[in-house]
Parts: structure tokens; C-alpha cells; sequence
């Protein structure tokens, strides 16, 4: 199966948009598989933030996809397109990346 | 520019440890993660439970923990190490009780259940999978009210800094910004985790790829016992579940028992459904019926609570059996499949009882540390592994900066213009696959050289990562980590190949026996950028 992934790219202060892949899954596999898949197969440069993969430990992961908030590594790949998105209320990093560190654990 | 008394390098259990008891002991702290503090690394994923000499489930007394600790090692733990873990902690596990953590509690006392390899009920959780998220969230909680902490997530740790073979700091970048921060201090704790993230199926987070053994070797310290990686033996295969821990199903097997099976529906291990086996001999057993054909469908083995009714599931469960049910997953109905998954990793940073490492001013702790579990890790050792020695390492890094002045770390060294000509997320993805099949927990010495030799051949792609582009350089990451992560699988695979015998983690088809002339240690030197190996009892 194939999912299409609309991904949002761009960092701060330049102008972004959208990136359209295609992506080959099996049922039960995740938007951040997906993701993954990406960055190993077709775009390295490609920024995301996890780090427990998909225990849902550590609650990094958190994106919008198709106007909802939710983790990448819970919500599944569907066949069709997924517009994947950054939080819209966090400062922008790059890409699907936000500021998310609470504010005294910042670099100053 | 940055500067402490004592830099805390890896947010996990043992970080986070270290810097509340340097705090305590008078030091400013600064407690750095590449990641978000006190979230990734390994300690949020543990599920599991925590082993500790308390006696409250039974009467018991840490020499009894040491003893089952010795055995699980297989004649390698360094005793001086193993006693400290089992002696300290049960008062870690007290003060981590005062601070409101909330181990399980039975009749008004902690709650302790009888893992594999103890002789009696020892080990402490707080349910439900509940036991590494409690473990951080305490300790955040309790981070966060020193003020003496200054915390700084998103600072990557490239280089330790070292002046006059001392340890000076180091040289970070910050991840988001790509900025070059150099820190200074008086002591260094590397806190940095195992090297789980260098195999392609394995239960830990993506920030254990390595780093603090890779920083500590080219700061000049020595590694130990570096190719015993533990493999769990039961980590989840299939159906695919998400929003999990892969190791989940061990609390279970501990309350429930769990028959595991093989193609043939027959159990294969001498358990009759309870759950007795090491991990390390549970392990063999898995990988055995698979190599003879009797494998599950996706190469591992059943795993079935059949034998329980729904009520003894759902008491047993809790919450987690509507997660499960999420994935498509009825436990009455049918088995699921598991595989051994990498785990934990045995060796580490050569240090003393103390912590500190053969560097001046450089102390490591928790797993990044070798020694205290041989060659086979005793469940449930880890997080105590953690509290105690990041205890023991806040306490003596606070009293060596106590009597030092604050160092010169000097500007960062300016890094090259990057080449890339590779996709290291690609790179990353063949290494992990060429350490899961070749440097697994079975191994050949024809695999161990096919592996080295790839090793070798990603060198030169692995020179210092050059000048990030802005933050956020998704391949500035992945090609540090490469450096990492390729030098500390070459230190594996070496120590491996050498070592002819089988023994705890490390089994050698070609030298199935273990050998009373390899009841030794092997420890590992940078030379320029050589790996030197030497072997001592």
C-alpha cells in the first residue's frame, strides 16, 4: 500500500511549503515510520523530533496531521494523502520541528 | 560559553541522580541532554521493575542480591561494582519512596515480585508499565526545585574537552540554532546510556546510539567488556503495536507466567509456564528453534496467556489491555509473537568505585559504565544501576570541584565544511542492520570479519562532522551520530572476534564452550585513531 504524505518544509524566517512523497507501508505502520522511511530513502534533510520511536514515552513527536494534534508515532498510515504539518502554537525550528522545551531548560 | 562545577552529561536516571546529589553536596550544576531533559534515553522506557534488597516482600539483605547478581554475570562482574549497586540501593529506592515516586504497595508495604534469576521476591515497580516514566517524572520533578541545576535541553555533546589529560568540559552544539557552546568545568559526569540504538531491532530510544563511550575513548579513557550486549529475550515482534514499549510483556510473565512456544505449539524451555529463564540462556533458546525451522511466522516465538481467563487478564493488566485492544490485540484469543530485541548494554567506561574513569576530572555513571554486570545483566539491576552510581558520581565530581578552579575550556575547535556525499540516515539504517546480523547474540567468526570489514569501510565517511547548516540539521545529526556509533560497533565487533568462548551475551558458534582462560576482561584504548584491545584477568 501507499500512503501520500504532504509534508511541511521550511525553517524560521524563510518562506516554507509543501513537500509531496509517496510512501510504501503495511497496515499498522505509523506516520513517523513513515517519516523515517523518508529521511532513510528519500530525503535525510528531512527534521523531525522523537526519540522513543514508538513507545509513546517520551512525547516528542508531537505534530499535526490533517488539522489534528497528535503524536506521529500513534497515529497510523492511511492510504490517501495526510497533510503532516508543525504545531501551530510553538515558536518554528524547521520543518515539523517546534520549540517545545519548557522555557528554563532553553539555552539562553 | 558555558561553565559549572560539575557538568552532567544525559538526562536519564543516573544524570538526573548525579546532579541532585552534586547539588546537595554544594556544586553548581549543569545538566545537559540532546534531547528534551529528563525524556529520552533509556530510563522512560523501562516498563519493568527495579531490583533492590529491601525485604519488605520477604526477608532479604544485599549480599543475597550481590550473590544472584555474581552468578547472572557469568564470572565477570568487577564485585567492588556489583556490591555498590546492591548496597546503595536500597536507600536510593527510599529516598526515590520520600520523593513520591509510588512503587506499588501491597498490605501497606512495597510491593516486590520475583523476577528471573533471584532467589526470592526482590524487585519494586509502580504499575501499570508505569515504572521508568515514574522514575523520570520524580526525578524531574525534583531537578526542577534546585536551583543550584541549570538544565539545557537540545546540547549536543560532540567532544569532551581535555587539557593537560585532564578533563576541562566540553564542546557542544546547540541542536536547534546550530550554535558552537563551549562549556567549562571542573568535573564531568558522562551519563550518556548504552549503545542499544547500534542494532536494528531494539527497546531503547534513539539518543543510545553510543555517544559517551565514543566521547570518553577519544578523551583517553578506557572501555570494558564491550561485547556483551544483552538481548531481551522476549521483546515484541508481532502483530505490530504501537504506543508501546517492545519489552512490555515481562511484568506480565512475572504475575501470570505465559507459556512460550514454538511453531509446533510446544513449549521449549524447562518453565512449564512460569518464567524462570536467564535472559541470556532464553535468548539461545529462541534463536535455536528458529535456526531449526520451529520459529513463529516472522521469525521469533508465541508468546500465549491463553491459559488465563479474561478477569485474571484484566486484574493482571489493568489499563494496558484497552492499549492493547487498540492494536487489535485479544489476549484470550491468540498468541502474539516475540523476539529477542537489544537491550542493555554490559560494558562501558572503565571506572573505579568512586566513578571516575582513567581521565583526571572525567566520571561516568549509570549504564554508560562497564563492570558491574559481567557478562549477563541480573533483571531489574539497571535502574538501581543508575541511582547508585549516579549517586556515587555527584557525590565524589562534587568534592574534586570543590578543590578546583574553575578551568580555561577555551573557544571551540572550528569545524570543516561539511561534505555529503552519503545519506547518513541511510548509513545509520545498513549499520544497524549489519550489527543485528552479524554481531547479534549469536555469533561466527566469518560474520564478526564481514562485519568489521564494513565497519572499517564507513571510516572514511566518518571524519569529524563538519558545521552544521542553521538548527535543526537533520544530517548533521545522523552524521555524528554515524562517527559515534561506527566507532563504538567497531570496539564490539573487535572485542568480540577476539574473544573465543561463549559466555553470558557474547555466544561464538565456533567456540560453543565457555573458557575458564577467557575468565578476563577485555579493555579498549583510542591510539590516534586505532583501537588497541588488551585483555587482563
Amino acid at each position: 500500500m501507499q500512503a501520500k504524505l504532504k509534508v511541511w518544509r521550511g525553517a524560521a524566517g524563510e518562506t516554507g511549503g509543501f513537500a509531496h512523497y509517496e510512501v510504501p507501508f503495511e497496515p499498522g505502520q505509523t506516520v513517523l515510520d513513515g517519516l523515517r522511511w523518508i529521511r532513510v530513502h528519500r530525503d535525510p534533510s528531512l527534521a523531525i523530533r522523537f526519540s522513543c520511536i514508538n513507545a509513546n514515552a517520551c512525547k516528542e513527536c508531537m505534530i499535526r496531521v490533517d488539522g489534528k494534534t497528535v503524536y506521529a508515532c500513534t497515529t497510523r498510515l492511511a492510504q490517501g494523502e495526510m497533510t503532516l504539518e508543525p504545531l501551530p502554537n510553538k515558536t518554528l525550528i524547521k520543518d515539523l520541528v517546534t520549540e517545545i522545551a519548557p522555557p528554563d531548560e532553553r539555552l539562553k | 560559553m558555558l561553565q559549572a562545577d560539575v557538568l552532567v552529561i544525559g538526562s536519564g536516571a543516573a544524570g538526573m541522580y548525579a546532579a541532585i546529589t552534586a547539588a546537595r553536596a554544594g556544586a553548581k550544576v549543569l545538566l545537559v541532554d540532546r534531547s528534551l531533559i529528563g525524556r529520552g534515553g533509556a530510563t522512560v522506557m523501562a516498563q519493568m521493575t527495579v531490583a533492590v534488597a529491601v525485604g519488605e516482600e520477604e526477608p532479604d539483605h544485599w549480599e543475597h542480591h550481590l550473590a544472584d547478581t555474581l552468578k547472572a554475570g557469568r564470572g565477570l562482574c568487577d564485585p567492588a561494582l556489583s556490591g555498590l549497586l546492591c548496597e546503595q540501593g536500597p536507600a536510593c529506592i527510599r529516598e526515590m519512596d520520600e520523593w513520591g515516586i509510588g512503587w506499588a504497595r501491597r498490605d501497606g508495604h512495597l510491593a516486590q515480585v520475583h523476577a528471573p534469576g533471584h532467589d526470592r521476591k526482590r524487585c519494586v515497580y509502580v504499575d501499570f508499565l508505569n515504572t521508568g516514566p515514574a522514575v523520570s517524572k520524580t526525578l524531574r520533578a525534583r531537578v526542577q526545585r534546585i536551583p543550584e541545576v541549570q538544565r539545557v535541553g537540545d546540547l549536543l555533546v560532540t567532544e569532551l574537552a581535555v587539557r593537560d589529560g585532564a578533563c576541562v568540559g566540553a564542546h557542544a552544539t546547540h541542536v536547534t540554532t546550530g550554535a558552537a557552546v563551549p562549556i567549562a568545568a571542573k568535573a564531568t559526569i558522562v551519563a550518556t546510556g548504552g549503545l542499544t540504538r547500534l542494532y536494528a531491532r531494539n527497546s531503547a530510544s534513539i539518543n543510545m546510539g553510543g555517544d559517551g563511550y565514543a566521547l570518553a575513548l577519544r578523551a583517553g579513557a578506557e572501555l570494558v567488556d564491550m561485547e556483551f550486549v544483552q538481548f531481551f529475550p522476549i521483546g515484541h515482534l508481532a502483530p505490530r503495536l504501537v504506543g508501546m514499549d517492545p519489552i512490555m510483556w515481562d511484568p506480565f510473565r512475572y504475575k501470570l507466567g505465559g507459556r512460550l512456544l514454538n511453531a509446533e505449539r510446544r513449549e521449549f524451555l524447562p518453565e512449564e509456564g512460569r518464567y524462570t529463564s536467564a535472559r541470556d540462556l532464553a535468548t539461545y533458546a529462541i534463536l535455536q528453534e528458529v535456526a531449526a525451522g520451529r520459529g513463529s511466522p516472522h521469525g521469533g516465538a508465541w508468546l500465549s496467556f491463553q491459559h488465563c481467563s479474561e478477569p485474571v487478564l484484566r486484574e493482571a493488566f489493568g489499563p494496558v489491555i484497552k492499549r492493547l485492544a487498540e492494536n487489535g490485540i485479544d489476549l484470550t484469543r491468540q498468541p502474539i509473537e516475540v523476539a529477542p530485541i537489544a537491550h542493555y548494554h554490559m560494558g562501558g567506561v572503565r571506572v573505579d568505585t568512586d566513578m571516575r574513569t582513567g581521565v583526571p576530572h572525567l566520571f561516568a555513571a549509570g549504564e554508560a559504565v562497564g563492570g558491574a554486570n559481567g557478562a549477563n545483566r541480573l533483571s531489574g539491576n539497571a535502574i538501581t544501576e543508575a541511582f547508585t552510581f549516579g549517586q556515587r558520581a555527584g557525590e565524589r565530581a562534587a568534592a574534586l570541584a570543590a578543590g578546583t578552579r574553575m578551568p580555561d575550556v577555551g573557544h571551540s575547535p572550528p569545524l570543516s565544511v561539511r561534505k555529503s556525499e552519503v545519506n547518513p540516515a541511510a548509513e545509520i539504517a545498513s549499520l544497524q542492520s549489519l550489527m543485528h546480523t552479524h554481531v547479534g547474540p549469536l555469533r561466527t567468526r566469518p560474520g564478526l570479519e564481514k562485519a568489521l570489514e564494513d565497519i572499517m569501510a564507513l571510516a572514511p565517511m566518518c571524519a569529524q562532522p563538519g558545521t552544521p547548516r542553521g538548527g535543526l540539521d537533520a544530517e548533521w545529526i545522523d552524521l555524528h551520530d554515524l562517527r559515534s556509533m561506527r566507532l563504538v560497533a567497531e570496539c564490539v565487533a573487535r572485542a568480540a572476534l577476539l574473544r573465543e568462548e561463549s559466555r553470558g551475551a557474547h555466544q561464538r558458534d565456533d567456540f560453543a564452550q565457555t573458557s575458564e582462560a577467557w575468565h578476563r576482561h577485555q579493555t579498549i584504548r583510542l591510539a590516534g585513531e586505532q583501537v588497541q584491545i588488551a585483555s587482563q584477568a
